[in-house]
């Protein structure tokens, strides 16, 4: 029960915060603005270069732009606290770390969800993107399967934030990569080797395929292995952060390096 | 000459200050570099070698105004952080004096940019840079920096009043490569968007460093990108004078 309440009731604690310091000022230019231009962005160069069709670039640049709050919101939950100075308090607490930090992912995945769609519904206003309407409730389930697995990449940055001491630059860089990737703009095929083998072990990339193929026409049972995967590359992620937010976590408390600033 | 000295220790200062900064040296020099790189892949699968050597010089420019931007639309807030903001204001000096030198600053930074992001074209994707006018290649490259810097103290002037100018500038980075036919020609964009395209220096700059590697016309455009750049610096001038008045007048220029 107490598991629960943390759960719930700090994930709605942490979303009215989120919400308090991601006023319209910051929400609206960073999170709705940036991720419409950028998908405008690429439609063109692709028109340009007489690449892929409008609708291979809405699809990737806005399941792309949910990890755009994903891995920042998620790196912000330590470095905010710690900015904050409430890290040490958090920590401190009896609470088990399993729910406080997932109920803090919650609001984070809505969010992302909320951005990735914004961006789809901009792609279907301004550009020639199309997708039949038996493929939209298939298209939502692989935004949020995609915005869990980039939450999960999220956490590992937020337990890295207990090491270093600005996230916000880390977390720059991996958006970066997962956009080179993840064949977010240019098909895995065409990337080299290395890069599209990597690939399959970073999130984005079977939701991106998955929501290509949904908006093509397949059915959701014949991506179900894509979205499988997506959800356990997400899971691996969430693990691999809750692991290395409990070591580091008993590495700064051993060498006093919590509050480092 | 006075005003010189301050203008040139000023952009000095701060150019050391942000070469050293994580978010202002590092990110800003890699963060272009992420995009450039996926238009290369897009650009050298369409084949056009043409083509791809024009998105290197676009992705260039792209560096330059995404150093500026957000950190233009940053900079007086990060001085109200810092607490400096009235001191400085209160400076016999014109405050543009004082604001001026650090939008230049962050637009020299695009040199990292231009650099790293030629080398990386040539190195990784193979972009063979020729340049048929290099002389006028090294008249163009200035101009569009001090433009660019011109454009981002317009740019923090406007955002004397905004707590979160450093989203509007961060929002203002895509419009701005897009809008300038930094990697997609302006005459695929909308006709509307044109007149938009033709009010922002980038798009002269970049204008000229292509005439200048294609071996075109590109006076013409480095004094558009210039005459441009003068008519932010005055209209931040302006603007600066009317937000700052207004500021001691109602006493907000904390904006606590």
């Amino acid at each position: 029960m107490t598991s629960l309440r943390i759960f719930f009731v700090g994930g709605l604690t942490s979303y009215r915060a989120l919400f308090g310091w991601l006023t319209p000022w910051i929400f609206i230019p960073t999170l709705l603005v940036v991720p419409v231009f950028q998908i405008l962005l690429f439609a063109y160069i692709g028109r340009a270069a007489n690449l892929e069709s409008d609708g291979f670039y809405v699809i990737g640049n806005s399941l792309q732009s949910a990890a755009l709050p994903c891995v920042f919101a998620m790196g912000h939950t330590i470095s905010g606290e710690r900015y904050q100075q409430t890290l040490g308090f958090i920590l401190t607490t009896p609470a088990p770390r399993l729910p406080l930090f997932l109920g803090r992912a919650l609001p984070v995945v809505a969010n992302g969800v909320f951005v990735s769609a914004f961006g789809f519904a901009c792609g279907v206003l301004l550009l020639d993107f199309d997708p039949p309407l038996s493929s939209l409730a298939p298209l939502l389930l692989v935004i949020v399967v995609t915005a869990v697995s980039c939450t999960g990449l999220g956490l590992l940055n937020g337990a890295v934030g207990l090491r270093i001491r600005d996230t916000s630059i880390l977390s720059n860089v991996i958006l970066g990569l997962l956009l080179i990737f993840c064949g977010v703009n240019v098909p895995l095929d065409e990337l080299p080797g290395w890069i599209s083998t990597t690939a399959q072990g970073l999130p984005l990339t079977h939701g991106i395929e998955a929501a290509r193929e949904v908006a093509g026409g397949a059915s959701l049972a014949s991506v179900r292995g894509l979205v499988a995967m997506e959800l356990a590359v997400g899971a691996a992620y969430l693990v691999a952060g809750l692991l290395l937010l409990r070591y580091f976590e008993e590495q700064s408390r051993r060498q006093a390096t919590l509050e480092r600033t | 000459m006075r005003s010189l000295r301050l203008l040139g220790y000023g952009w000095a200062h701060h150019f050391k200050i942000m070469s050293r900064d994580p978010f202002n040296g590092f990110l800003a020099v890699t963060w272009p570099l992420f995009f450039a790189t996926v238009a290369f892949f897009m650009f050298r699968t369409s084949g056009d070698a043409q083509a791809l050597f024009i998105a290197s010089l676009g992705a260039t420019v792209m560096g330059m105004w995404s150093v500026t931007s957000t950190s233009a639309g940053a900079a007086m807030q990060r001085e109200r952080w810092h607490g400096t903001l009235e001191l400085l204001v209160a400076t016999p000096v014109h405050f543009s004096l004082i604001l001026l030198p650090i939008t230049l600053a962050m637009s020299t930074i695009g040199l990292y940019c231009l650099v790293s992001t030629l080398l990386w074209g040539r190195f990784l994707f193979g972009i063979d840079l020729q340049i048929e006018h290099p002389l006028l290649f090294f008249v163009a490259v200035p101009a569009t920096i001090v433009s660019i810097g011109l454009l981002g103290f317009l740019l923090a002037v406007t955002c004397v009043r905004y707590r979160t100018g450093w989203a509007l500038g961060n929002a203002l980075e895509f419009p701005v490569w897009l809008v300038c036919g930094l990697l997609v020609p302006i005459t695929l964009l909308p006709d509307w968007v044109r007149p938009i395209s033709w009010a922002l220096a980038p798009t002269w700059g970049m204008n000229a460093m292509r005439e200048s590697a294609t071996g075109g016309s590109v006076l013409p455009d480095v004094a558009a990108c210039l005459a441009l750049g003068l008519g932010y610096g005055l209209a931040g001038v302006l603007v600066l004078e009317t937000v700052l008045r207004s500021a001691r007048a109602r006493a907000t220029l904390s904006l606590t």
